[in-house]
Formats: structure tokens, C-alpha cells, sequence
């Protein structure tokens, strides 16, 4: 039942959005200054019967309608309410109707709030969004459909995952595609924008806020991927450089850009061009991570079921898109305004935007070679970790050093501000607290933290300045300090990491460093869909005279069968205790692995923090539109 | 000028996009087929039920050796056994069984219940030694000719398919 | 003097043994797991992992240096299981085009920058 009222509504909408395509290609030509009427009644239609399809699946998920294939496949009665529901865009099916659903949603948006823009340009982005949608609902309904009907309905399910059972990984897809989803709506203004050969004020306005609102939803939503990898993943790191992190990571460059050139755009009339070519690729860059992540031409650690078919729908999709962007860019490629001055804030907001492209291009590079060399030339060769730190890491003391004193610049023509100034005094004192406490760490990452703590000194003076002068950016204070705390803190948490494993059997008790670890007990039990192996450690560090209990567990899941290796953390302010522990085989010896990670809130907190400076800049937008 | 840049940016996403085009179908799963055509290591293994140890070299005094890693414990092995029986009938071919991170008493019951095709019976009890060879999971078959050159490399259990050609090269 | 090399000597001997071990998980973390997804190895709980991170730590034990490692363990597994990819003719444009770009990028943006500066004065 389910299953055909699904499919019958995921088709309405695609008609729906056929019909748009229609009406407002009808409605170009008519000279009537404002939209027609019935094109708000058939985007609301849409959004309608859009969320309806969303929600008929979660019903599905919900009330464990085993008819459909997906649900299926992904579900199971003894899942808790909570990730039945989230179960319903943990798989590709059903996270393509979400992707879908974000791009009406910005449609939709888009219509409703900009009641007063240019007629056409309004059309044209409402045409080009509209395009996307269809695409993506023939992809869904031809290729990988969520309400396909399974015959005979079988009484239970395969069950998801257990480590996509995680709260952190519920709301990470949500947020995640209303970041680069959400870019898609940028792409059709930037498309729209050239046609109609919109002004430069006026595109940045129209912009602006839906960078600032991707851009923070991508970044929530990569800091909730690596809370889950730290959490879930139970390897104690919190960024792998893994092809499906980098995916997430690439449009994210590229909003970054977006969201300092759109200030240079919003008060002046240079960079059209280069903001419109930016809006492009960020999307494409979506697209592209997209395509990287399903189509299973990639070796990850996160993997999605893969299928040739669908990385061949979407890498039409995606040369379709990228030919025509290309093909209307040089035909309506705006004149630049030759007569204009570059002021020197404007060129610091063009050295980020180099910096932003380049690291995009080596995470591109990085990602995409291997899968290159192997297709060319058979030879199979990784790319991981080591590679983009070496290349990386050197990049981020001028960037660090340009985000300190770039903002000091005024618009207009300025004198440089003085380097040596009372922050960096502040911030060598500082880090000279720090290096007596610090034995080791390389060169590299000693100047990055002197360069991280400039930052964060000169952005807590901005600060107190804001109370004084009201017309400082506090949203770009806010974020580059928090960029600033999230290189020091990990870096700090590179220094002072402490990792150390052991072949431990029950009763055994190990010293090292400071540390002495008790294995006291091992315990087996079974719940209702895992069986776990239970180990009670005691860890006591010597230094400090305290001592804490850590269970890391061995869980076995019946459906489907899978290991997990949940990690034991004890998290404290200023540094975690993990422990993790594993079983050798036909043996009754553990691996157990135990490590100290400094600093893991304040990683969390710096990335909340930035996100943060992202909703002030929106609330800023909208106070002043 | 325009045109110019217009022909390089669209020559460039061609070649991405038949370049990504062609790796769709590619097989991504990585098997160490790059040791074909190395010599093998000089590693002495031990004996599987007496004492004192084999040296791998020794095998240049057959004209083919197959090298094969196995367990009691893997299913997989189970499945390709009869194989390595039927090989073993070959003149022209010597199998060496490695008996990798097993338990003794299983693997002999193992072998009394489905025959024993090895020539040469050694044993790896903690997998170290297979590091040599290239092991990263089991059943895995090396076909070695005289000048102890790898010839051919299997992963996972072999099939008739890879029996026709391994019979095949050893009657050459 | 005696109390002195025997400090010397212990502070010697404490850095070598910290040294071998910090040398063993740096390698442990360059090497890629061949049955699992992508994990390094040193992440990784899985049967192969585990046996290759003996096969490390003996290595080191036995004073072999990094690069000896990693050879050993790429001539038996191929450059597959590095992480830190070898600079080889296969890989020169990998390390070396980032570098290009970054310096067209900044040629590129110099121009620019200097064209439009100097216009209007």
C-alpha cells in the first residue's frame, strides 16, 4: 500500500516539477511584472508532495512495512523508534528522496522570499533548480527507487548497521545535504544571474545569505561526522582523509571562498565573474563528491552499497551539467568593469579565495589520482593521511598569519597596521608557556602553534573592540577565532597524544609512562541483538594519583552480523582516556589499545564556534535586508 | 581568445569524464597480482608434524610447485580442497601446503576427512611467515615454476576454471 | 663522571626503546589494511592487521630502518599498502601539481592584482 502511494507521489512531484519548467518558461515571455500566481501555487504544490513522499517512507520505516525492498534491507521490528526513523536516509534510496526534498525546500525558499527581484532572473533560477529536481526524481523513480515493492513481504528485516545506529550519524546526512545540496540553489541564481545579466549588488544579496546558511550547515554537519567517526569508529582519530570525508570537505572550500568574495561583490562591482564561476563549482564539487561516494569507484571506509548504474546516472547527470554550466558561462559572460581599483582588503579576501582553491585542488588531487593512475595505467597506489598533511600543514601558516591581520585592512586604501603589535606580543609569551612544557614536536608544528595563538589573541582583541565600535564583523571575529582555537587544539592534541597497545589475558596488569592498566574482569552478556564481550580495566596514573574504570566491548550483531568494537571514553575537559580492545584469535588473549586525546572538546567547541560566526553573518543579512 | 579558452576547458572535462567513465567498471577490489613475475623470498618454514624446517629454495628441484595457504578454520579452503586433490595427481607439479594460524589437531582431522594432496606439508601458527609471500587472507595459491619465479597468484579458493589453467601451464 | 655517563647512558637507552616504539606506530599508521576499507592499519582490528603489526614491530626490533620497512612490506604487497606514497614516476605529478597550481594561482593573482592597482593612479 505504501509502496504504490509513494511511488504515486514521488511522480506527482515529478510532474509538478515538469510543469513549473513549463510555466515559468511560459511565463519569460509574458510583460507582466510579477511572477504568475499559478507558479506559487505549483511550487507549493510541489513541496507539498514532496515532503509527502519523505514522510510516507519514514511512515514505512516506522510501522517496519517490510513490502518495500528498502525498508527491508534496512530495517528491523527491534530497532529503538529513533533509528528507525533516521534509518530511512541511512542508505542511498532514501538519502537521494532527502537530497531531492533539500532542493525543493531552497526552490521553494528561494520563490517565497525574494518577492521583490527581478521578474526573469527569478524564473530563470526557478528553471534551473527545476532541472535539478526532475534529474534527480527520474534517477529516483527509474533507477533507484525507495518504495519498490517486495513480493512475497517477508516478516522481519535484514536490520541496519549497527555502527549508522548513533545518534551523532541520525542528523548527520540532514545537515550535511543542507549544506551542499543547499549550494545547488546558488548555482541556479549564478546560472539565472548571467542570463539576465543581473547587476553586481544585486546577485550578491540575492546570494549571500544562502552561502552563509550552506556554508554553516556543512560545517555542522562535518563536525557531527567526525564526533560520529570519533565516537562510533572506535580508531581514536577524528579525520582519516578518507575519499567520502574529502567529498564533504570540497564544496566546503569552496563556500568558504564564496562567502568572503560575496562581501567584495556586495559593496563593490568587481569579481562578477569570478563569484558565478564559484557558485558553479561549488555545486559541481557536490555533485562530484556525490558521484565519488555512491558509484564505488572509491575505496572508503564508509561505504555506501555500490552500483555501476547509479554512478553512471549521476556522471551524466554531472557532464550534462558541467558542459552546459561551461556553454551558457562563455556565452553571456559578463564584460568586467576594467576601470576598477583593487583595494588592498580586497585583495587579502583574493589570497583567501587562492588559499581556498588550492587546498580544494590538492584534497581533488589527492582523491582522484589513484582511481586516475589505475584507470590509465593499471598500477593501484594509495594516497592517505601522510600526503595530505606533508602538502597541507606548510599552507597553514600564511593562512593563519593572512586571517590575523587581513581583516585589520579597511575598504578603502589603508596603512598597513603594524605587525608587531600587543596580540602577537601576547601570543609569543603565550606559546613560549607552552614550549616549556613541550619536548618534542617538529619545527612545523611548533610555528603553527605561535601562528594559531596570534590568531586567537589579535581576534580576542577584535573582540573587546566590537563593544567600542559597533561596525566591526563580529560574525568574521567569532569564526576566525575559532578556526584559530581548532588548528591549536590540534595540534596540541598532535604533541601530546599518547597511544600505546598491549597483548593483555585476564588479570594482567601493565605500566608504562605513568600510566598502569589493570585488566580486573571480563564479562559476557547478550541483549537483544548483540552479544557482547565485556573487559573492566582500571587505569591509574601515578602523576596524578587518580584512577578510572574503562569497559571497552567486543559486540557481535545478529542482524545483520557484524563486530563492532565500541571504544570506552572517558571524556574530560582538557583530554579522553580511550580504550579500545580487540580479540586475537582462537586465543584468550586481548589487544587492547589505550590512548590519551588532549584537547577533543576544544576541537568540538572551535568547529561549534565557526559554525556559529556563520548564523551571526545570516542574522546580520537579515537585519539589515 | 574566448573560443581558445573554450576548447581547453572542454577538452579537460572530457578527458575527466571518460577517464571516470571508464573506472565505473573497473573491479576495485585490490588483490596482490603485482608478484607475479618476482622470485619468492629465501624463508625457511617449518615442518608441519616433525621437527626441523624447509627451505623454500629447495623447491627448484621441481619443475612446478604450487604453494598453498590454508586452513581447518576457513570455509573457503574447504570448498577448493578437492582441487588441490585432484591437482595433485600431476607429475609435473609438487603442492606445498602452508598451514597458516591453525590448531594442529583440527588440520589433521581436516586432512583425514578430505585427503591429503601435499607433497610437502609445512605450517605458519602465526601467520608471520606468509608476510613473506604476500598472504593478507586465505585460501591463497602461488603456482612457482623451476627458477622459483611466481607464475601465477590466487586469491581466494580456486575453480575449475583456474585448475584447467594452471594444468594448462604445468604440461607445457 | 661515572654518575654522568651513567646518566647519559640511561637517557640513551630510554630514548631508544620510547624511539622504537614511536617509530613502530608511525609506521603502523602509513600502512593501509588490504581486507578492510581504506583503515590504516594501525586502526584496524582485523586478522591481517593484527599479524603485520607483529611483523612491524619485530622489523624495528631488529633495527631495520623505516624505509627497509616499508620496502619489504611494498615488494610483498605493492604500493597499495602505503599510505605515504612513495615519490616515484607514478607519482610525480600526485606531489608536484599541488605546487604548480599554488604558484600559477599566485602569478595569476598578482597580475591582477597589479593591473587593477595601477590602473586608476
Amino acid at each position: 500500500m505504501l509502496s504504490s502511494f509513494g511511488i504515486t507521489v514521488s511522480t506527482i512531484s515529478l510532474l509538478l516539477s515538469l510543469s513549473l519548467l513549463y510555466l515559468s518558461y511560459y511565463d519569460l515571455k509574458l510583460s507582466n511584472n510579477k511572477i504568475s500566481k499559478k507558479i506559487y501555487k505549483f511550487a507549493f504544490s510541489q513541496i507539498l508532495f514532496t515532503f509527502l513522499s519523505f514522510i510516507t517512507l519514514i511512515i514505512a520505516y516506522v510501522i517496519s512495512d517490510f513490502s518495500l525492498i528498502n525498508v527491508y534491507e534496512n530495517s528491523h521490528t527491534t530497532k529503538p523508534l529513533f533509528y528507525k526513523i533516521s534509518g530511512a536516509w541511512g542508505n542511498h534510496e532514501g538519502s537521494l528522496l532527502l537530497w531531492i526534498n533539500i532542493l525543493v525546500l531552497f526552490s521553494f525558499l528561494f520563490l517565497i522570499l525574494n518577492k521583490d527581484k527581478n521578474k526573469n532572473f527569478k524564473l530563470y533560477t526557478i528553471i534551473f533548480q527545476n532541472l535539478l529536481i526532475s534529474s534527480f526524481l527520474i534517477f529516483l523513480l527509474t533507477n533507484s527507487n525507495p518504495f519498490s515493492l517486495l513480493y512475497p513481504t517477508p516478516t522481519e528485516g535484514m536490520g541496519l548497521n549497527p555502527i549508522l545506529q548513533d545518534p551523532a550519524l541520525a542528523i548527520h546526512p540532514p545537515l550535511l545535504y543542507l549544506g551542499f545540496v543547499g549550494s545547488s540553489i546558488y548555482f541556479s541564481i549564478a546560472l539565472a544571474a548571467l542570463i539576465t545579466k543581473v547587476d553586481s549588488k544585486s546577485l550578491a544579496l540575492t546570494i549571500k545569505p544562502w552561502v552563509s546558511v550552506s556554508w554553516t550547515f556543512q560545517t555542522l554537519g562535518i563536525l557531527v561526522g567526525s564526533i560520529w567517526a570519533y565516537y562510533e569508529l572506535g580508531w581514536g582519530g577524528f579525520w582519516f582523509w578518507d575519499p567520502v570525508e574529502n567529498s564533504s570537505l570540497m564544496p566546503w572550500f569552496l563556500m568558504t571562498a564564496l562567502l568572503h568574495s560575496v562581501l567584495v561583490l556586495e559593496r563593490r562591482i568587481g569579481l562578477y565573474s569570478w563569484v558565478i564561476i564559484l557558485s558553479i563549482l561549488t555545486f559541481t564539487m557536490s555533485v562530484v563528491g556525490t558521484f565519488l561516494v555512491r558509484s564505488g569507484i572509491l575505496n572508503s571506509v564508509h561505504t555506501f552499497a555500490n552500483d555501476p548504474s547509479r554512478g553512471l546516472f549521476i556522471l551524466s547527470f554531472l557532464a550534462l551539467m558541467v558542459f552546459s554550466s561551461i556553454f551558457i558561462f562563455f556565452k553571456h559572460a559578463p564584460v568586467e568593469n576594467k576601470n576598477y581599483k583593487i583595494f588592498s582588503k580586497e585583495s587579502f579576501i583574493l589570497i583567501n579565495n587562492w588559499f581556498m582553491v588550492f587546498f580544494l585542488a590538492v584534497v581533488l588531487i589527492g582523491t582522484l589520482y589513484p582511481v586516475f593512475l589505475d584507470t590509465l595505467t593499471g598500477q593501484k597506489i594509495s594516497v592517505g593521511p601522510p600526503y595530505y598533511n606533508f602538502i597541507l600543514a606548510p599552507f597553514l601558516l600564511p593562512l593563519l598569519f593572512l586571517m590575523t591581520s587581513g581583516p585589520k585592512h579597511k575598504w578603502i586604501s589603508s596603512n598597513v597596521i603594524g605587525i608587531f603589535n600587543i596580540a602577537l606580543f601576547t601570543s609569543i609569551i603565550l606559546f613560549f608557556l607552552i614550549f616549556l612544557s613541550i619536548k618534542e614536536g617538529g619545527l612545523l608544528l611548533l610555528l603553527i602553534l605561535l601562528f594559531s595563538m596570534y590568531l586567537i589573541t589579535q581576534t580576542t582583541f577584535d573582540f573587546y573592540e566590537t563593544f567600542k565600535n559597533k561596525n566591526i564583523n563580529l560574525s568574521r571575529i567569532i569564526s576566525h577565532f575559532g578556526f584559530g582555537l581548532l588548528i591549536l587544539s590540534i595540534s596540541l592534541n598532535q604533541i601530546f597524544s599518547v597511544e600505546k597497545s598491549f597483548n593483555v589475558r585476564l588479570g594482567d596488569e601493565k605500566n608504562f609512562q605513568n600510566y598502569t592498566i589493570k585488566f580486573n574482569n571480563l564479562e559476557t552478556f547478550s541483549k537483544n541483538n548483540f552479544k557482547s564481550v565485556k573487559g573492566h580495566f582500571e587505569i591509574i596514573d601515578k602523576k596524578k594519583i587518580t584512577s578510572q574504570n574503562l569497559t571497552p566491548e567486543i559486540r557481535v550483531y545478529n542482524k545483520p552480523e557484524t563486530i563492532t568494537y565500541e571504544a570506552s571514553i572517558n571524556t574530560k575537559l582538557f583530554s579522553d582516556t580511550y580504550l579500545t580492545m580487540s580479540n586475537i584469535s582462537n586465543t584468550d588473549v586481548f589487544n587492547i589499545k589505550f590512548q590519551k586525546k588532549p584537547f577533543m572538546n576544544f576541537i568540538w567547541f572551535s568547529v561549534l564556534l565557526i559554525s556559529f560566526g556563520g548564523i551571526l553573518q545570516f542574522s546580520r543579512f537579515e537585519k539589515r535586508a | 581568445m574566448k573560443k581558445k579558452y573554450l576548447v581547453i576547458i572542454y577538452s579537460i572535462a572530457i578527458f575527466v569524464f571518460v577517464v571516470l567513465y571508464l573506472s565505473l567498471n573497473k573491479n576495485n577490489v585490490y588483490t596482490t597480482q603485482e608478484n607475479i613475475g618476482k622470485k619468492i623470498s629465501v624463508i625457511q618454514l617449518d615442518y608441519f608434524d616433525k621437527p626441523g624446517e624447509f627451505n623454500i629454495q629447495e623447491i627448484s628441484n621441481f619443475n612446478f610447485t604450487l604453494l598453498n595457504f590454508w586452513a581447518s578454520w576457513c570455509g573457503p579452503c574447504r570448498k577448493e580442497h578437492k582441487y588441490l586433490v585432484e591437482l595433485s595427481s600431476n607429475s609435473n607439479l609438487k603442492i606445498i601446503g602452508v598451514n597458516f594460524k591453525d590448531d594442529k589437531k583440527n588440520a589433521m582431522e581436516f586432512l583425514k576427512e578430505m585427503g591429503n594432496p601435499f607433497f610437502i606439508l609445512t605450517k605458519d601458527p602465526e601467520g608471520k611467515k606468509s608476510v613473506n609471500f604476500g598472504i593478507y587472507g586465505i585460501p591463497e595459491t602461488i603456482l612457482i615454476n623451476k627458477d622459483l619465479k611466481i607464475l601465477k597468484k590466487y586469491v581466494g579458493p580456486l575453480s575449475t576454471k583456474d585448475v584447467r589453467e594452471i594444468q594448462r601451464i604445468v604440461k607445457k | 663522571m661515572r654518575i654522568l655517563s651513567f646518566i647519559i647512558i640511561q637517557l640513551f637507552i630510554i630514548t631508544i626503546s620510547y624511539g622504537n616504539e614511536s617509530k613502530t606506530y608511525e609506521i603502523l599508521k602509513n600502512l593501509r589494511c588490504l581486507v578492510c576499507q581504506g583503515q590504516t592499519i594501525s586502526d584496524s582490528n582485523s586478522d591481517f592487521a593484527l599479524t603485520i603489526k607483529e611483523v612491524v614491530t619485530e622489523k624495528v626490533n631488529e633495527g631495520l630502518s623505516r624505509k627497509e620497512i616499508y620496502y619489504f612490506l611494498s615488494d610483498k604487497y605493492g604500493d597499495w599498502i602505503l599510505f605515504n606514497t612513495p615519490l616515484k614516476k607514478n607519482s610525480y605529478f600526485l606531489w608536484f601539481m599541488p605546487y604548480i597550481l599554488f604558484i600559477l594561482g599566485g602569478a595569476i593573482l598578482y597580475i591582477v592584482i597589479k593591473k587593477r592597482t595601477e590602473k586608476i593612479k
